[in-house]
């Protein structure tokens, strides 16, 4: 198209989406994508494609979490010659599980031993992988790790507040179809008093009662009330039998008002972030699968207790130093053309590297966010026995946030192992500033707040609070907006012979397809470099 | 399953509940007997703490350490305890407020006055003698 015909042209999406890229760089575009309804796709677009690597080309790879080991899988087959070092004695990073018999002994020296019944765990880290997160969930196809359904949104789980209701949990679905249905009745009355004339055809407003209608589950007269209608989804006081058992009794909404004032109506989009959507997956087993999974692959190049304590680069290649994690003394080093390094920023910020200002000063950049979370072992599932709660979350304003039930193992009559508390913000610091046996001391206690069952039922519990685990000082890089715009694209760049990659170079953060799409970005620009260079 | 509120367990569990309630009250207490009171926790999304020890229990500890001696691992705390740098309370102060590399800051979290509380508690304990003390009005102009 000539510039004369463009200046004539009606300006289409994509002439505008080309404007944004050339004027704003990739991210803003990727930012407008999003917003005109294009991109919902991953830009993972299948398996990586690396040929032609130098011959006798060495790599050294810092870092056996997620980002650290589709590195090494990736790179070694691609046909260089990879080396990992890795602090811990496991791979996995923060994509870890606790099972029975695991130690862990936290920064400060307190140690743990889970006492968990065979099959049970708790996930410290990642526990839920979306469906739209393609690459982690094709790590788990191509290593064959089966996969089972985490119940995200549970209309029979609690919603809770110790000063709503009487401090008396209040079930989802009724909270939900509560709300939907007052609010669709209040709706449909706007239109039929022409308050929305000025915002739509009367046609339109018409659509919009049928939809309500439907939509909140009103009756005929679009009124929301106790009835077959509201009870086909907030339930019955008596349900629907079979021969002479009694005739159903349906249920009675609670008031509008009551929802208002409960604050519960902050819960029920919780669903809605596509990052909860269903269908969204736990691997069998524990979220450590798939990691695990990979590393299988690799583990004849991965070094386990060896903790970094100087990256240098120079002209011919990268000389890395390290020492055993118990025993600094032990200084050794490793050499390689090449390095791609994803240890966490909050550790990363700490080592002597040379790398440009720029890359420094990203490093520096970024805060690691505290949070902990609280495994707790009861004697029986009282909650799917009990309270019918099969998976899923129950939500609270007490400080553990949430609780939540295992997403498998359903109508098993043994025990089970809950999430006891999920824990953000300033009780975050809190919860992790205690002595681990504390933390799940309070777990119960505000467990049972929502389940009376726990003092019962209680048998054990572990507790990881992120800013006392020895491999990260903390959860993930928590970016502020400013920072990302000063120095995200700073940190993502090759820097002479090192690239980085991680959760933290990612726009997921926290989210192990974060790391994924990091390090196949990283790799797939550090070949196409050396493959320039050869 | 049509899980709804109509299970037996579930009517016989309502209907004891408030004795379920006036129990688990007993078992606090008697179990307040023999075990040390729940630690203090905040509610409502900021610290409520106030005294400088307690503020430092309730954050700095999670990382520097009940006795500021800080930690090592893949990376390290610094010590607190015996900290020259501590001499500069505006250090101090800013690195609270505004956070420093991985270390997060606290400004949106805490008041001023409680900034100042945390970080004279911190200059004046744990082997440090800086008895120079910082008030809120210090803390404020480094926000």
């Amino acid at each position: 198209m000539s510039n004369e015909d463009a200046a004539q042209a009606p300006l289409t999406r994509r002439d505008l989406l080309a404007m944004v890229g050339k004027v704003a760089g990739g991210s803003a575009m990727y930012h407008a994508m999003t917003s005109l309804g294009f991109a919902q796709a991953s830009p993972y677009s299948g398996p990586v494609r690396l040929e032609g690597a130098p011959k006798g080309a060495t790599i050294l790879i810092l870092g056996a979490g997620v980002a650290g080991l589709v590195a090494a899988y990736e790179l070694r087959n691609a046909g260089y010659q990879v080396k990992v070092l890795e602090y811990n004695n496991r791979a996995g990073g923060r994509a870890w599980t606790l099972r029975g018999g695991d130690e862990y002994t936290e920064l400060g020296g307190y140690s743990q031993r889970c006492e968990f019944d065979k099959g049970l765990y708790i996930n410290p880290g990642p526990w839920r992988i979306p469906y739209h997160h393609y690459g982690i969930l094709d790590y788990a196809k191509r290593l064959k790790v089966p996969l089972e359904p985490f119940m995200q949104v549970n209309y029979n789980a609690y919603l809770h507040s110790k000063n709503a209701f009487g401090g008396v949990p209040q079930r989802f679905r009724h909270i939900h179809a509560d709300f939907q249905g007052h609010a669709s009745e209040l709706l449909s009355k706007a239109v039929n008093k022409n308050q929305l004339d000025n915002a739509m055809t009367r046609e339109d407003q018409e659509v919009l009662r049928d939809a309500l209608k439907t939509w909140g589950a009103l009756d005929k007269d679009y009124r929301y009330t106790a009835g077959v209608d509201s009870s086909n989804r907030r339930g019955y006081d008596v349900l629907p039998g079979g021969g002479l058992m009694p005739s159903p009794v349906p249920s009675k909404p609670l008031a509008l008002d009551q929802i208002m004032k409960s604050g519960f109506w902050r819960h029920l989009a919780e669903g809605n972030d596509q990052s909860h959507h269903s269908a969204i997956f736990q691997p069998v087993g524990g979220m450590d699968q798939i990691a695990q999974a990979i590393y299988r692959e690799v583990s004849s190049l991965v070094q386990f207790n060896a903790k970094v304590t100087k990256i240098e680069q120079g002209d011919r290649g990268v000389t890395v130093t390290y020492t055993d994690a118990g025993n600094t003394s032990n200084v050794q080093q490793a050499k390689a053309d090449w390095c791609v390094c994803t240890i966490p920023l909050s550790i990363l910020s700490q080592i002597d590297v040379n790398v440009a200002t720029p890359m420094l000063d990203a490093i520096q950049a970024v805060p690691y966010e505290a949070s902990v979370k609280i495994g707790l072992q009861f004697k029986r599932r009282f909650w799917e026995q009990d309270d019918l709660i099969y998976g899923g979350i129950s939500y609270t304003d007490l400080p553990i946030s949430m609780v939540s039930y295992p997403s498998t193992g359903f109508g098993n009559p043994g025990k089970g192992v809950m999430l006891g508390g999920y824990i953000w913000g300033p009780n975050a610091y809190e919860f992790t500033s205690l002595e681990p046996k504390e933390r799940v001391r309070l777990a119960v206690h505000y467990g049972s707040k929502i389940h009376p069952q726990y003092l019962q039922e209680f048998e054990t519990g572990v507790s990881v609070g992120w800013h006392r685990v020895p491999f990260t000082n903390g959860c993930f890089g928590n970016w502020s907006d400013a920072a990302r715009v000063k120095h995200y694209q700073n940190l993502c760049q090759i820097d002479g012979r090192i690239v980085l990659a991680g959760e933290h170079a990612s726009l997921i953060p926290a989210w192990q397809e974060g790391a994924v799409l990091s390090a196949l970005d990283a790799i797939t620009r550090l070949h196409a470099k050396i493959k320039s260079t050869a | 399953m049509n899980a709804n509120t109509s299970s037996p367990r579930r009517a016989f569990l309502l209907m004891i509940a408030p004795w379920l309630a006036a129990l688990s009250i007993l078992v606090a207490v008697s179990a307040g007997a023999d075990e040390p009171a729940l630690p203090q926790i905040s509610e409502g999304g900021r610290f409520v703490e106030q005294d400088g020890a307690k503020i430092y229990g309730a954050i700095c500890q999670s990382c520097h350490m009940p006795q500021g001696q800080g930690a090592q691992g893949a990376g390290m705390y610094p010590a607190l305890a015996k900290n020259p740098r501590l001499a500069a309370a505006g250090y101090l102060i800013y690195n609270v407020v505004q956070g420093r590399r991985g270390m997060p800051g606290f400004g949106a979290y805490l008041s001023d006055t409680q900034v100042a509380a945390v970080a004279n508690y911190v200059r004046t304990n744990m082997g440090n003698g800086y008895t120079d003390s910082v008030s809120a009005a210090d803390v404020a102009k480094l926000r």
